[in-house]
């Protein structure tokens, strides 16, 4: 008897707070957010159809889990296998390539195991190995986790085996990472964006980037309204059409961090 | 007007807590008319007579049995003072209107009926100032009033004055009388055995639980019947 | 120390933004200590005043609750209200409200065990005055809570004090949405993420200020009234 009263006031409450009535829930990543792109994005698009957008961003891994129990009504993700995994369950009604951005390896200006040289990510990675230079992994089921993982594959190297104590898998979002690889001076893999807008650097600087394996495909899904039919189809289409439109693709394309664009538009590669 | 609730009758009650006896069985018949003191040295078991006999403890054994079997008019019909007078958070006139409220009274009479009570024990003055501030005598006169206001038919009073003054406890006296003259049955616990001479009529002697004596309050004063209450009397107690 | 000044000047150029988020914070929180002290403050009560088998083992129990983690709290919640769940039909996930229910559920054991506690002091000096006056127990109950109404003022700060400190719960079942679930916890932890630590660091000091303010409004409340009730 007490839960329904809590219900009743909580559902009174958060129908005060909820007031646009247009609105969808988009499941993303930390790393697209903390970019500030949905700041930039988001603002245009709600301008153009009066439609809010809800974003919750999360590790890829949940941002897909969020989608897949109808919490969300679209997912905006940088894991193309997992993506496919996504749809391969009927979980999503179409996937559209929507934009890239790249990662960049970070690494000490010191640059211990000597990678600065070199454009080949994998290479790099060799050399961090045979050096046992610190290097910091994220180890959270995310896109840039997916990234670096087949990075190590590239290299030849089966990281799971043949790591040891300079590999730090911490298991944290891309921020608080690259503030462990600050803290202790280490390697480490990262998203340009998150890397741009990243205050506290220490000794960091980007030590290797350009190779178009390190170039991170975004797809976008509105999730399948026949599994969860509450999603808002409509709104939500809506939004993955803007997307992928010339008006979308040309808003992401404005998005600048300190002068510097940080995502390209492909949806029509 | 219904019949009284006296006399109370105890048949063989018996207290005991956590395996020690306490009480041990108690037989009394307690009547409208001779104000009854409860007479005993600390620890002989008069606060846990007293609070059998108000309903606040529930015998091990035996009986107390009123000439009312309604529970709740029974509990309207005694009022119980005790020896640290227990005040609300609240001003002394809110404290007696409580003790209305509780007791039924209607709204609309409360007010009138508690400043009539304050008036009584001589605090209408103090009707607003917080309970609590005021002094040990006071207060315990404030639970006077507060009694006073339910116009009880008995009243049970546990060392009222042990803990005052003899000016403070004189007052107490004062009102104590006042209850008696208006025909409340007082039944009282003390060690006080001058209070005992100036309040009673009759004595209950208690010892280790047991009712050892009971007399009329000249003779028991007089000529004590029993070793023990000559020896309480006398200032000479053998410990138990 | 610039770190601090630097964080505070970013903190106050933030303006709109952190009004909404500010505001949002203490809706949420207060909501849940109101609901928290509607339904702690009467079972408080009750495990104060009454007696039955098993009193001791829910005791124990409440007593333990105070230290849920909100995280764990989160989880759970986060799987009843999510559209896979049993009451995913209220829509209540990534909204205000479920991180009111969220902090309830925290809250609600402070409050009651910490009530409780206070009520049992309280109800043995006056147990014996209210039986004799006739008082029945839900009377009883009622008039306890008000005449320990100052301790217990305690106990619900010490709710408000989780509330507004936590992070794990609300921001698992909220989502941390842009103007729309982010409060100020979890925009400390949105900054130190991203490795704005002077912005985290100044909204920290905003959180604190608050919460002084608000325990030392209670305090001044409470003596005044003191003053007045003795």
């Amino acid at each position: 008897m007490g839960l329904s009263r809590v219900l009743l006031l909580a559902t009174a409450l958060c129908g005060q707070v909820q007031a646009q009535d247009k609105f969808i829930t988009v499941a993303s990543t930390t790393s697209t957010e903390q970019s500030g792109l949905f700041k930039h994005l988001l603002p245009i698009f709600e301008k153009q159809t009066g439609i809010q957008v809800r974003v919750v961003a999360v590790g890829t891994g949940q941002a897909l889990d969020i989608g897949r129990r109808g919490d969300a009504d679209v997912v905006l993700v940088h894991a193309k296998p997992l993506e496919e995994k996504f749809m391969a369950e009927c979980q999503g009604v179409k996937r559209y390539d929507v934009m890239y951005n790249d990662f960049v390896l970070i690494g000490p200006k010191g640059d211990p195991a000597h990678v600065a040289e070199t454009k080949d990510v994998a290479a790099a990675f060799r050399k961090i190995r045979q050096a046992q230079a610190p290097f910091v992994s994220r180890g959270d089921r995310s896109g840039t986790h997916f990234a670096e993982l087949e990075t190590w594959k590239l290299a030849g190297i089966d990281i799971a085996k043949e790591n040891g104590p300079w590999y730090r898998d911490t298991g944290q979002g891309m921020g608080p990472a690259l503030n462990t690889a600050a803290g202790m001076n280490a390697y480490i893999l990262s998203d340009r964006g998150t890397w741009l807008s990243f205050k506290n650097r220490g000794e960091l600087t980007i030590v290797v980037q350009g190779d178009r394996r390190l170039f991170n495909q975004y797809g976008v899904m509105l999730v399948n309204p026949q599994k969860h039919p509450n999603v808002k189809a409509k709104l939500g289409q809506a939004f993955v059409d803007w997307l992928v439109s010339s008006e979308g693709q040309d808003a992401i394309a404005s998005y600048r961090v300190n002068g510097e664009q940080l995502f390209f538009p492909n949806a029509h590669e | 007007m219904s019949a009284s609730i006296l006399p109370l009758a105890l048949e063989n009650v018996s207290y005991a807590s956590n395996g020690q006896p306490i009480i041990s069985n108690v037989s009394l018949a307690i009547d409208a008319e001779p104000s009854t003191i409860i007479l005993g040295a600390n620890g002989a078991g008069k606060s846990v007579l007293m609070r059998l006999m108000h309903g606040l403890l529930t015998p091990s054994a035996g009986r107390v049995r009123w000439n009312e079997s309604d529970a709740a008019s029974l509990r309207r019909r005694q009022a119980m003072v005790f020896q640290r007078p227990v005040m609300l958070r609240r001003s002394a006139l809110a404290n007696v209107l409580y003790a209305l409220s509780v007791a039924g009274v209607p709204a609309t009479e409360r007010e009138a009926q508690a400043l009539a009570a304050l008036e009584e024990v001589g605090l209408r003055h103090l009707a607003h100032r917080p309970a609590r501030v005021l002094s040990g005598g006071e207060q315990q006169r404030l639970a006077l009033a507060r009694a006073w206001a339910l116009h009880p038919e008995v009243l049970f009073l546990d060392e009222p004055t042990a803990n005052l003054d003899p000016g403070a406890a004189r007052e107490i006296e004062t009102v104590i009388r006042a209850f008696d003259a208006a025909g409340t049955k007082i039944v009282m616990a003390t060690h006080n055995l001058g209070q005992a001479r100036r309040l009673g009529d009759e004595v209950i002697y208690l010892q280790a639980g047991r009712v050892v004596e009971r007399a009329p309050i000249e003779q028991f004063f007089a000529r004590p019947a029993s070793a023990e209450a000559a020896a309480f009397m006398k200032g000479e107690l053998p410990w138990v | 120390m610039g770190a601090i000044a630097e964080g505070l000047r970013r903190v106050l150029e933030l303006d709109r933004e952190l009004w909404h988020i500010v505001a949002l914070s203490l809706e949420v929180s207060l909501s849940a200590v109101l609901i928290a002290t509607v339904l702690g403050l009467p079972l408080g009560a009750a495990l104060a005043v009454k007696r039955f088998a098993g009193r001791r083992g829910v005791i124990v129990l409440l007593n333990a609750l105070m230290g849920l983690p909100p995280v764990v709290v989160g989880l759970l919640i986060y799987l009843l209200l999510s559209r896979a769940g049993p009451l995913g039909a209220l829509g209540l996930l990534f909204t205000p409200g479920a991180m009111i229910i969220a902090q309830s559920l925290l809250v609600l054991p402070i409050i009651a065990a910490l009530a409780r506690q206070a009520l049992e002091d309280a109800w043995r000096e006056y147990e014996e005055q209210l039986r004799s006056l006739g008082a029945r127990e839900l009377e009883a109950a009622v008039t306890l809570i008000w005449d320990a109404r100052f301790s217990l003022v305690t106990a619900v700060l010490a709710g408000l004090g989780r509330a507004a400190a936590e992070v794990g719960a609300v921001m698992i079942v909220g989502g941390n949405i842009d103007g729309v679930t982010r409060v100020m916890t979890t925009a400390i932890a949105l900054e130190t993420s991203k490795g704005d630590l002077p912005l985290a660091l100044g909204l920290g000091f905003v959180l604190i200020a608050i919460v002084l303010a608000v325990n030392a409004a209670a305090q001044l409340v409470k003596e005044a009234a003191e003053r007045r009730y003795g």
